[in-house]
């Protein structure tokens, strides 16, 4: 049952196959077998079981409030929650109880959806690994896959590997089959890069169509929820109830139009998909490679026109996201001073030196070297130099895409990462800004330009585990991009993972885990 | 409903600033400093300062927005209301919070701006300016840097000058630019407990900050402007322009310099909290940095802060040092765009924008304009009309007496500048607390012109009608019997008696000194309690003196 897609449990809820807090219970149940994941910081059990039951008995009497109700979902700690624990994997925010929920987890629990609990995330949702938080790592589900044992001969204590991040901790409830859907944040990828490495489908939506309002920042201006979800048309649901304008987010834009269906099948003639050759970049796996290559084919077989077209600014794109990310960094977190919430340093001789111990102690390095870098960045005498100069580069990366989408262009197939998943222990050698400089590279242009893009689980790599491609689609034209990807995805035929149910082997790596954890 | 913030923030009432209510107190007062101003060129000869050096002074004005809610947020704005009661989740910077912009703080911004000549940005933008203060809960201050809602305005002004003080002298200030902003919260340092309580119940207030360029030369001039603009700001109603309530806050900067050179050395002189401390901080300050320079010194480019009680300006304590406020484009807020009626885009909801040619025409009537209506209505006095304009509720009290009496309103003016205005300020009283209505006032006026009483006696009455506000003025001439008598023969009978117990000075009459005539006028005048025709009493004096 915890295998389906929303599409299929919506219809098991209401044809009573199951009932609502049976399903909640099964999904607390399976957080609790799979603890080892470190995908959660907060499981609300109570909460969920009376969310449940309010569903169940909606359902029970034939008026759900929508395919949503009754189904259980779970948010990155970085969106606020009423009464929930927001910890954005900070030591800064730990205890940090919101008096309000974020637009969109109102929208889903209006919808009847049953919230599970807040995942774990990069602090401060800066990384791309969800190794950088202070609850430590999330561990990829796919490490306990029979697909990647079989290719494995190390103990699985020692060779699982990463998330992807900084979502990783929504992307491995989705894909671990706790939640049937989750929400991530994606400022330069971290929603598909996560979703890529954990093999779910992960749901970048255009700057401007979901609200951000109580979405805790990373980067403001390139911020956007994102939606896990185990197929394309999981993804079109969630994204049909949390689309729109909020008048709490001035940012958002309207939306006129009804949600639309995602039809079955689509005459591919019409369309043409750019394969930008920017993207071949240094580091990009063989394997990722020959996957681009293949599903490049699938869309020409079908009669799409595959061309080739370049986005030239594209190898500027990190080192512009770097400042920018920084900049905003430095001045979103300005407000974590522990004077209204938050940590607060023991430090009392003046309110400088508070300042200063709460932020050294409530930040890690990670957090700290971004808003040091910022605050320089943004100097008076380095204003011009650093972050107008990123402006432009970043307008000249937007425009890029915008004349690729003029010449006739309707989506760019790319890879989402280089490859799949690394090791934890090979991941941890390199520091977390070179990591984000590599691992971001095909998913950061994207949120330059606040285009919708999707990353669908493509295959399996040789080492059994899931690799992603991209879709970026036009802005706004979201429900175009989800057609595209929904009819792509009845092609690849992903297969899902086959997980050790072995019960004495997880409550060994359980016992395991809690050990470190202790420490 | 909140917060975490009771940890610092510990709820105990702000003191209030002792009150002045009056806006007309402070304008008096604006008066004795300019004398003041004008006493300054000889203490600097005196004291052998080169004259030729002048001040120069540009002022920087925060006006408070008069909306009943923040600029970014729907908490309400107050005064004095219990600390941290009027805080939403976006004022006390809650991480994933927005800032929403509000509405009726565009529209105050965009009619101040039209009202002060200004050009109206159609698309203005809002930034980020960072500092470290306990009362600015977010770490930075939303403001509009780059490209604020107004720019290149002028205010006109005017001051009485003269020997005699008073000329009306019209000077005029340009306005660099008009930008909103938040306010921020108010610390209280408690030294005795060395903690600090914050109130966050002003921050994020709408603020109109107004920076006008460098044309004034002296505290006079510097409070005029600040004055007009305050007449101005409530006119319009977008600024409530109380400054003990700090709704309208100036800093100075000063400088001093030879005409023709470069300006010298600024500093800023903040702390000012009503126009009478204006214009002496202000002077102040020039003499300071004067005295400087002729001593071959150098002025410090420093913030300075007005003592009210030594009457001096201090350094402050140096906040942070260097500050670089690492500005930066506020990415939550878009573009703000302002439209014309006849060009707003399709799509957008005409009633959901704000439109600038709409609020030009519902401009009320601006304080210059009014007092030059007034001069050519009524001809009356140009200081009569600055008057007028500057006691609140004045002009509208004026014209309704002139409206319900037919004695000339130069007539008028006379009884609403001396005795309205004289009781007004004996009992410290605003022109809507007085007792005596315009009506009560426009009756009085109208039995004088009736010749049906003297004009000892009206003042008398409107001693009486002050006294008991119910009464009219006809039922007081009653009572007390005030009515002017004309009665030939009786006025006959009380003037020979006069003549009669006064026999010295009817004869210094007789010998040729007319001028005694007047005290027996005047002993007619006590019998009749005032009220006897005084030119028929002195006709029949004189015939009987002759």
């Amino acid at each position: 049952m915890l295998n389906l897609s929303i599409k299929e449990v919506s219809l098991a809820l209401r044809e009573g196959r199951i009932s609502a807090t049976e399903l909640c219970q099964k999904c607390l149940n399976h957080i609790k077998k799979t603890v080892y994941l470190n995908a959660y910081i907060t499981v609300t059990e109570e909460l969920a079981m009376k969310q449940a039951q309010a569903a169940e008995s909606r359902l029970r009497r034939g008026k759900p409030r929508g395919p949503l109700d009754g189904i259980p979902f779970s948010v990155k700690d970085n969106f606020c929650t009423e009464n929930i624990e927001t910890t954005c994997a900070s030591q800064m925010l730990k205890g940090y109880i919101p008096p309000f929920n974020a637009t969109v987890v109102q929208k889903l629990l209006d919808q009847g959806a049953v919230l599970l609990g807040k995942t774990n995330l990069d602090e401060f949702a800066m990384g791309s690994g969800s190794t950088d938080g202070v609850f430590g790592p999330v561990r990829n589900p796919w490490s306990y896959s029979s697909q990647y044992r079989e290719q494995s001969d190390q103990d699985p204590e020692s060779d699982w590997v990463i998330t992807g991040g900084s979502s990783g901790g929504s992307a491995a409830a989705v894909a671990s089959q706790s939640s049937f859907f989750a929400l991530g944040s994606d400022t330069g990828g971290s929603t598909r890069n996560p979703g890529s490495l954990c093999g779910v489908v992960a749901l970048k939506p255009s700057y401007g169509l979901l609200s951000r309002h109580g979405l805790i920042p990373l980067v403001n201006s390139m911020d956007v929820p994102g939606i896990f979800t185990r197929s394309v048309y999981d993804a079109a649901t969630v994204l049909g109830i949390l689309q729109g304008c909020d008048e709490r987010d001035s940012t958002t834009v309207p939306t006129s139009n009804p949600v639309p269906n995602l039809p079955e099948d689509i005459d591919l003639r019409k369309i043409r998909v750019g394969i930008p050759k920017e993207y071949h970049a240094p580091g990009l796996s063989q394997e990722t490679l020959s996957q681009w290559g293949r599903v490049a084919d699938l869309f020409e077989k079908a009669g799409a026109q595959v061309q080739e077209v370049s986005l030239p600014h594209t190898q500027h794109s990190i080192v512009c996201y770097h400042v920018l990310c920084c900049c905003e960094v430095a001045s979103n977190m300005a407000r974590f001073d522990g004077l209204e919430y938050g940590h607060r340093s023991g430090v009392d001789s003046s309110t400088e030196a508070m300042y200063a111990t709460t932020r050294h102690e409530g930040f890690n390095d990670v957090v700290r070297r971004r808003i040091l870098s910022g605050n320089y960045f943004l100097l008076k005498q380095n204003y011009q130099r650093y972050f107008v100069k990123a402006q432009q580069v970043r307008r000249l990366i937007s425009q890029d895409f915008a004349q690729v989408f003029r010449s006739g262009v309707d989506l760019l197939l790319t890879p989402t990462t280089l490859g799949d998943a690394a090791r934890y222990c090979d991941f941890i050698q390199e520091d977390n800004r070179t990591r984000s400089a590599q691992e971001d590279i095909f998913t950061q242009s994207v949120n330059m330009a606040g285009l919708p893009a999707v990353s669908m689980p493509t295959a399996l790599s040789r080492r059994g585990l899931p690799i992603g491609l991209q879709l970026i689609g036009k802005t706004f034209q979201d429900w175009n991009l989800l057609t595209v990807a929904h009819w792509m995805e009845q092609r690849l035929n992903f297969p899902p993972a086959r997980f050790l149910r072995d019960a004495s082997e997880v409550d060994v790596l359980g016992h395991q885990r809690k050990q470190t954890t202790g420490l | 409903m909140l917060l975490h913030i009771s940890k610092y923030i510990i709820t105990r009432h702000l003191k209030r600033a002792p009150n002045i209510y009056h806006s007309n107190i402070s304008f008096r007062r604006i008066w004795t400093s300019c004398q003041r101003c004008q006493i300054q060129p000889q203490m600097k000869t005196k004291r052998h300062v080169s004259p030729e050096m002048v001040g120069v002074v540009g002022l920087e004005i925060h006006a408070q927005i008069h909306s009943t809610t923040k600029l970014f947020s729907s908490s309400q704005v107050k005064f004095s209301a219990p600390p941290n009661s009027l805080v939403s989740f976006f004022d006390a910077s809650l991480p994933g919070t927005l800032p929403v912009l509000n509405r009726r703080c565009v529209e105050a911004a965009v009619m101040t701006g039209l009202a002060l000549n200004c050009t109206i940005n159609k698309k203005s933008l809002f930034d980020r300016k960072h500092y470290f203060y306990a009362d600015m809960p977010a770490g930075y201050q939303i403001t509009q840097q780059r490209l604020p809602i107004a720019v290149d305005g002028t205010l006109t002004y005017s001051h009485l000058g003269g020997k005699k003080r008073n000329q009306v002298v019209t000077k005029t200030v340009r306005i660099k630019q008009i930008q909103l902003e938040q306010d921020s919260g108010k610390s209280l340092h408690d030294d005795y407990r060395s903690q600090t309580l914050i109130d966050l119940n002003r921050a994020g207030v709408g603020l109109m900050e107004v920076v006008m360029e460098p044309d004034m030369s002296c505290g006079e001039e510097a409070a005029s402007a600040v004055r007009e603009l305050q007449l101005i700001l409530q006119a319009l109603g977008t600024c409530l322009g109380n400054m003990s309530e700090g709704q309208l806050r100036v800093d100075a900067n000063v400088s001093v310099h030879r005409p023709g050179e470069p300006l010298g050395v600024r500093t800023e002189v903040k702390n000012i909290n009503s126009a009478r401390y204006l214009a002496r901080a202000i002077d102040y300050e020039i003499q300071r940095q004067m005295e400087i320079v002729q001593a071959g010194g150098t002025v410090l480019n420093e913030t300075r802060a007005y003592d009210q009680k030594s009457g001096n300006t201090v350094p402050m304590r140096d906040k942070e040092g260097l500050q670089d406020y690492r500005f930066m484009p506020e990415p939550n807020l878009p573009p703000l765009l302002l439209y014309d009626s006849e060009n707003v885009p399709e799509g957008l909801d005409p009633t959901q924008v704000v439109l600038i040619d709409r609020l030009r025409a519902e401009l009320p009537e601006l304080p210059g304009i009014k007092r030059a209506r007034l001069v050519e209505t009524y001809g009356i006095l140009p200081e009569h009309s600055f008057i007028l304009v500057n006691e609140d509720g004045l002009v509208d009290y004026f014209e309704s007496v002139v409206k319900e009496t037919k004695a000339e309103p130069r007539k008028v003016i006379g009884w609403v500048m001396q005795e309205l205005l004289g009781a007004l300020n004996q009992q410290n009283l605003r022109v809507s607390q007085s007792p005596v209505s315009p009506s009560a006032l426009a009756e009085l006026v109208n039995l004088l012109e009736a010749g049906r009483i003297s004009s000892s006696a009206a003042k008398l009455i409107f001693q009486e009608l002050w006294k008991s506000p119910g009464k009219s003025a006809e039922q007081i001439v009653v009572e007390l019997d005030l009515g002017l008598v004309n009665d030939r023969e009786k006025l006959l009978r009380i003037c020979q008696t006069v003549v009669d117990t006064h026999p010295e000075q009817v004869r210094a009459i007789r010998s040729g000194n007319k001028r005694v005539l007047n005290k027996l006028i005047g002993e007619v005048q006590k019998r009749t309690k005032g009220r006897a025709d005084p030119a028929l009493v002195r006709s029949i004096l004189e015939e009987q003196t002759s």
